[in-house]
């Protein structure tokens, strides 16, 4: 019997560093985005809570490397690496493991990056750790969380991965030219 | 030529340069310009209409004059006064030919009387055919400043977004001191100067600030801001425009100045800076006279020369006159006193001038005239009735300073006239979050500069809630007293924009020709259209009209100053869009194999995808695509269809909310079952069509178009949000989750049969049936869905699995004879079913036009029904869908042709409709086109003709059925 | 330009769709008749101040927003999420 074979968004592209910041792929073992339906979100946040998962609030992402609830828009939170069980009627929760690319951007530097791809202040001061925004890398639609001090992850759609990794080489080697 | 012992230059680390092919040596800390001077290259360019000999006339980025080109990085319009010099760069001077000193064009300055004001508006006007073959050349050949290299530019540009508490503009005493004042406050700041080098006028004049020289002063205070983590110093940064908000564009040049920049460092990078508050600081800037023959080589700002002279150590002449209306001017001949170089005389216009000096001085007297060839030797100055001849070849002339208001203007502010300082000053709250601090709203001692910057600074950050103290310096307070002298009365062209050749002349004949707004006479005369944009000139010519019309300055008013506040390359406002950074790309899972096979991909939308599958001995793409069309109608084909848009859509409102937006129903539809739907826009055409499929009672996913996924994404959120926000449905694309392949053909059963874990029949899964299945032990989506009017599948895998499924699916068919097709093939079957795409609902066709109009309920409100119902949008006269054939000699179909009837002129008025899609039919051997006609479908059968008058075709047509193709569809069911 | 979002905060224009006049919110009865669906599908006031229009924060978090702004400062006075302004 045959059988299919799994390839990663980002599989033969990364890992690779220039000067002091480094890019590598993410694999989280599933995504599913959870939005609660009209009057449930308590029911659902009560559910989070009670399956050791804080339900993240606008602009923020809880847990711990592999295994996040990130806050990805409007009514919307994304599991990445957590699965929750109970959630039928309270809320839409759909697959979504494959359709995101998920890239870690880290080291000095990371901000600078960033600043040059993001229109979006990412200051430590401002965009700490556990922040997360939904905006736009380039122009790809992407989500971005502080998962260290010069640690970020990115989120873009998967047919995007190799544009996703072409534009942060570039500025990558642009701000290691500079420092 | 060098003076001993003075400026910031290091002596240490000479420079070798060339201008126009001869050598020369600077110093680091030079300018291209300063190290001219100092090599005494007086003649650097020449001007834009006359040709005239130029020098150096600033030292700042307000030059009009010393306009070249470097060679060694192919940059045109570099202006010699903000280029640092680099060890051999290599610069050419502009606008001549053969030679900078002697230049054929220099005709023209003989010419100059017939070359006045609204001498293009005039000369070029008759006869009117030589417009084309004589005057559109001969202004083409004459017309632009310097050249492009015409090669692809090799340069990197980037662009950055930066954020900040406080943006302060401008790094002279007023700026330094704010940024010190906020710095030292906590706030986030980020000082943005020009130059190279931070502390503005400071570096080039000899104050004192406190017990330490003004650069000495600069230069403690930007290593304390170096020092503070809150504080980001932009040098080489011009702040170039003032946007809504809060927003700044700011210019860097990151390697202008780099001999031999890393590979990957940009040449420059545009900034967006976001500010909460933002301080301008961007000083003044002096302004010439308009005397007569004031444009020699040699004679500049007296600004200028004391920056040359204090900044870069260089005189820019052995015998240096100055030329003033204030007392400012006079601080020209101490500085130069001091450092040895000879003063020629002091000319002050105003009779009650204080002047002391060991050098000739004449109070109430004016310069009427110079000479000299190629730079200037002598100037004739009229004192107590008499002329005199003073030699000199350097004049350093000031008529006062005009603060930087610019960035003020840029979002409608209108500069204010302040009668006591003779010039214009920023208006107040011109940008809201903006303030303006020291010389920039006329405060132009060194100590009012220092005081109020730190006061600005203060109020902003109070603005801010940031609590703050100033600890300001003593300095000296210099006095400015000025009066007015704008136009001195002599023989001989006095000119105000030196690189436009404005004269005083042609202002006045503007303004008796009634063109006497302000505005007219800078488009009549272009004063202040030059790269300069009025920043030497603007104030100077306005006076002279105002005068002229028996107007004050403050009623003839202003033009507006627009951004960018100094020249901005294209490529650095578009940085980032080069290449591939213009727009993503997006790719299916299936593109490594489809290249593989050496498909050429086309563009849809950011998708990319296959065109065709060639096989060996295919010659042309015809061939390729007859091939796999008949494969498909004969056994089977595999195509990826991952970009059609699908969304996922749960919830107990979902039935509900898929009726309202689509004109069909979809609350009756079985679960596990697939229904197409169109979809109106609230004006009544088609916005999109496609299946969707009902997976569970509150759960179905929808099928977009490729090119419309996105927008569709957004109407269903905008009807969700803004129309039924009540409505329990959630949506999210899976459009990547899933790749999703057609298998279209007689055998798709039995490929699919050889991957599935569990068979399907035609009882199991019936046309538009749709399931969970297992491909190769991995849970997937089945759909019995056709766009190719075959028995037809397609069959969707979580997107890790897409390649692996694809590979299988290929092998699978080619063992039946069968294969991958691309989108040629794919357009083909689908005409000759006569299924539409968005060459059919392209926007302007109603569901009426595209013979859908049963499929608007009539039970049900929806989106777009009642303006679909207008009585112009159901007509019979309305084009409508029909299928056309060749019918005569020609076989040809074009998209694009227009339908005639048979006998009637091939003219506008006589189109009745045209072709949208055609294609070849291998199935049935002829050219098969869909295309709107007026009232079509009553006419199959009829005979029109086809015409592209681009392409010279002229097709007989039959008008017939849209689906040429097994209308009962009975191979769908099969 | 920035424009404050609801849900996301101050965020740069880029982000943003921009839709047209809020109008889009009132959506005619079926039956109002041929002018009052004129109205709701064409006609547009074109004022010199303030007005109201639609933004979609596309790149951003997927709301709607209405946005009162002036045409002629470009002063943004406020923002407020479609799905509350519509009820």
């Amino acid at each position: 019997m045959v059988k299919l074979v799994a390839k990663a968004p980002c599989e033969g592209l990364l890992p690779f560093s220039y000067g002091t910041v480094s890019l590598s792929e993410v694999t989280y073992d599933s995504l599913t985005s959870v939005a609660p339906f009209v009057g449930k979100s308590k029911a659902v946040a009560d559910v989070f809570k009670a399956a050791g998962t804080p339900m993240p609030a606008v602009g923020r992402a809880t847990g711990k490397d592999g295994q996040r609830a990130i806050w990805f828009g409007r009514g919307q939170v994304l599991l990445a690496g957590l699965t929750i069980e109970g959630l039928e009627g309270l809320a839409a929760a759909t697959d979504q493991s494959d359709a995101w690319a998920v890239v870690r951007l880290e080291g000095e530097n990371a901000d600078a990056i960033l600043a040059r791809l993001i229109p979006l202040d990412l200051d430590k001061g401002v965009f700490k750790r556990g922040h997360t925004a939904r905006t736009q890398v380039q122009h790809m639609m992407a989500s971005i969380t502080r998962t260290g001090v010069q640690t970020f992850e990115i989120i873009v759609m998967r047919s995007m991965a190799r544009t996703l990794v072409h534009e942060l080489e570039v500025v990558m080697k642009a701000v290691a030219a500079r420092h | 030529m060098r003076v001993k012992d003075k400026g910031l230059i290091n002596r240490a680390v000479p420079l070798r340069f060339t201008f126009d092919g001869r050598h020369y040596e600077g110093f680091q800390g030079d300018t291209l310009a300063s190290a001219l001077l100092a090599n005494d290259v007086r003649l650097v360019g020449r001007s834009f209409k006359y040709h005239r000999p130029r020098g150096i006339l600033t030292a700042g980025s307000e030059e009009p004059n010393a306009l070249m080109t470097i060679t060694d990085r192919a940059e045109p319009n570099v202006r010699a006064t903000v280029q640092e010099l680099y060890q051999g760069l290599s610069a050419k001077s502009q606008n001549n030919w053969p030679s900078l000193a002697r230049d054929a064009l220099s005709v023209n300055d003989l010419m100059a009387p017939f070359l006045s004001a609204g001498f293009y508006y005039k000369t070029f006007m008759w006869p009117r055919a030589f417009w084309e073959r004589v005057y559109e050349p001969l202004i083409r050949r004459a017309a632009g400043l310097g050249a492009l290299d015409k090669t692809h530019n090799p340069d990197l540009y980037e662009k950055a977004y930066a954020f900040c508490d406080v943006l302060i503009i401008g790094a002279g005493p007023a700026g330094l001191m704010a940024a010190l004042t906020a710095g030292r406050a906590g706030a986030r700041v980020i000082l943005a100067d020009e130059d190279s080098l931070m502390g503005g006028r400071l570096n080039s004049e000899t104050y004192q600030i406190g017990d330490h020289t003004g650069q000495d002063w600069a230069a403690a205070a930007v290593s304390e801001l170096t020092a503070m983590d809150n504080v980001r110093l932009m040098p080489r940064t011009t702040v170039t425009g003032a946007y809504d908000q809060g927003t700044y564009g700011a210019l860097e040049r990151v390697a202008h100045h780099i001999a031999k920049p890393a590979d990957d460092l940009p040449l420059e990078c545009f900034w967006r800076i976001v500010a909460k508050r933002a301080i301008l600081c961007a000083g003044s800037l002096e302004r010439p006279i308009a005397f007569p023959m004031n444009d020699r080589p040699g004679i500049m700002t007296a600004s200028a020369v004391r920056s040359y002279l204090n900044r870069y150590g260089v005189a820019p002449g052995k015998s240096i006159a100055i030329y003033g209306n204030n007392d400012n001017a006079h601080q020209t001949a101490h500085d130069l006193a001091a450092a040895g170089v000879k003063v020629a005389a002091v000319i002050d216009s105003r009779a009650d001038a204080q002047v002391q000096g060991d050098f000739p001085v004449y109070t109430g007297a004016e310069v009427i005239n110079t000479t000299g060839r190629l730079g200037l030797e002598e100037i004739l100055v009229r004192h107590n009735g008499e002329n005199l001849m003073v030699n000199a070849d350097c004049l350093a002339m000031s008529g006062g300073w005009n603060p930087t208001v610019h960035l003020t203007c840029h979002m409608n502010g209108r500069p204010v006239w302040r009668e006591g300082i003779l010039a214009f000053v920023p208006a107040d709250d011109a940008i809201p979050g903006l303030s303006v601090a020291g010389a920039a709203r006329g405060i132009f001692s060194t100590r009012g500069c220092l005081q109020d910057g730190a006061k600005v600074a203060l109020q902003v950050l109070d603005d801010l809630g940031i609590k703050a103290r100033a600890d300001v310096p003593e300095a000296e307070e210099t006095p400015y007293q000025i009066s007015p002298l704008w136009a001195v009365q002599g023989k001989g062209r006095a000119w105000l924009d030196f690189q436009n050749d404005v004269t005083v002349k042609d202002v006045k004949q503007a303004a008796a020709e009634n063109f006497r707004s302000v505005e007219h006479m800078k488009r009549y005369t272009t004063q202040g259209m030059a790269t300069d944009q009025g920043k030497n000139s603007n104030v100077g010519a306005l006076a002279v009209l105002a005068d002229v019309t028996g107007r004050a300055i403050p009623e003839t008013g202003t033009t507006t100053f627009r951004p960018p506040f100094s020249p901005v390359s294209i490529a650095a406002l578009g940085a980032g869009a080069q290449g591939k950074g213009f727009a993503p790309e997006r790719f299916t899972t299936s593109h490594l194999p489809s290249i593989q096979r050496a498909a050429p991909m086309i563009e849809a939308g950011l998708w990319y995808r296959p065109s065709y599958f060639p096989m060996p001995g295919e010659q042309t793409w015809r061939e390729s695509c007859d091939r796999e069309v008949n494969m498909v109608r004969t056994k089977v084909g595999i195509c990826d269809v991952s970009t059609l848009g699908k969304i996922d859509i749960q919830g107990p409102g979902a039935a509900e909310f898929l009726d309202f937006v689509y004109t069909n129903t979809f609350s009756t539809l079985k679960v596990g079952r697939v229904r197409y739907g169109l979809m109106l826009r609230e004006d009544g055409y088609v916005m999109d069509d496609g299946t969707t499929a009902r997976l569970g009672d509150h759960h179905y996913v929808m099928t977009t178009t490729t090119a419309a996924a996105g927008q569709v994404m957004r109407h269903l959120e905008f009807v969700h949000q803004c129309l039924k926000p009540k409505l329990n449905v959630r949506f999210i694309s899976v459009t990547e989750q899933w790749a999703q392949f057609a298998v279209a053909g007689p055998r798709a059963r039995d490929v699919l049969n050889a991957l599935l874990d569990d068979p399907i029949d035609n009882d199991s899964f019936p046309f538009m049936a749709c399931g969970q299945v297992k491909v190769a032990g991995t849970p997937g989506r089945l759909f019995r869905i056709s766009f190719s009017g075959e028995h037809a599948y397609e069959v969707a895998v979580p997107a890790r699995y897409g390649e692996s499924l694809f590979r299988l699916l290929c092998a699978q068919a080619e063992a039946m004879g069968g294969g991958p097709y691309g989108m040629e093939a794919l357009n083909v079957l689908r005409t000759e079913k006569g299924f539409v795409t968005h060459s059919e609902i392209h926007g302007r066709t109603t569901a009426f036009d595209i013979g859908a109009e049963r499929m608007v309920s009539a039970k049900k409100d929806c989106i777009g029904k009642t303006m679909a119902a207008r009585p112009g949008l159901i007509d019979d006269h309305r084009e409508q869908l029909v299928g056309l054939k060749p019918a005569g000699a020609v076989k040809q179909l074009i998209a694009g042709g227009h339908l005639f009837a048979p006998g009637a002129e091939a003219v506008r008025v006589n189109s009745q409709g045209y072709v949208t899609s055609v294609g070849y039919s291998p199935t049935l051997d002829c050219y098969l086109g869909l295309g709107f006609l007026k009232n079509g479908r009553a006419r199959h059968g009829e005979r029109v003709k086809m015409v592209d008058h681009l392409k010279g075709v002229e097709t007989l047509c039959e008008v017939c059925d849209p689906v040429f193709f097994d209308p009962e569809g009975g191979r769908l069911r099969g | 330009m920035r424009i404050t979002c609801p849900i996301c905060g101050e965020r740069d224009r880029r982000e943003f769709y921009y839709q047209g006049a809020a109008v889009a919110l009132d959506r005619p009865a079926p039956d109002a008749g041929p002018q009052a669906w004129d109205d709701y599908v064409h006609l547009r006031d074109n004022p010199a101040g303030r007005t109201c229009d639609l933004w979609f924060h596309e790149m951003g978090c997927g709301a709607w927003i209405v946005v009162e702004r002036d045409t002629v400062t470009h002063e943004v006075y406020s923002t407020e999420l479609a799905e509350k302004a519509a009820r």
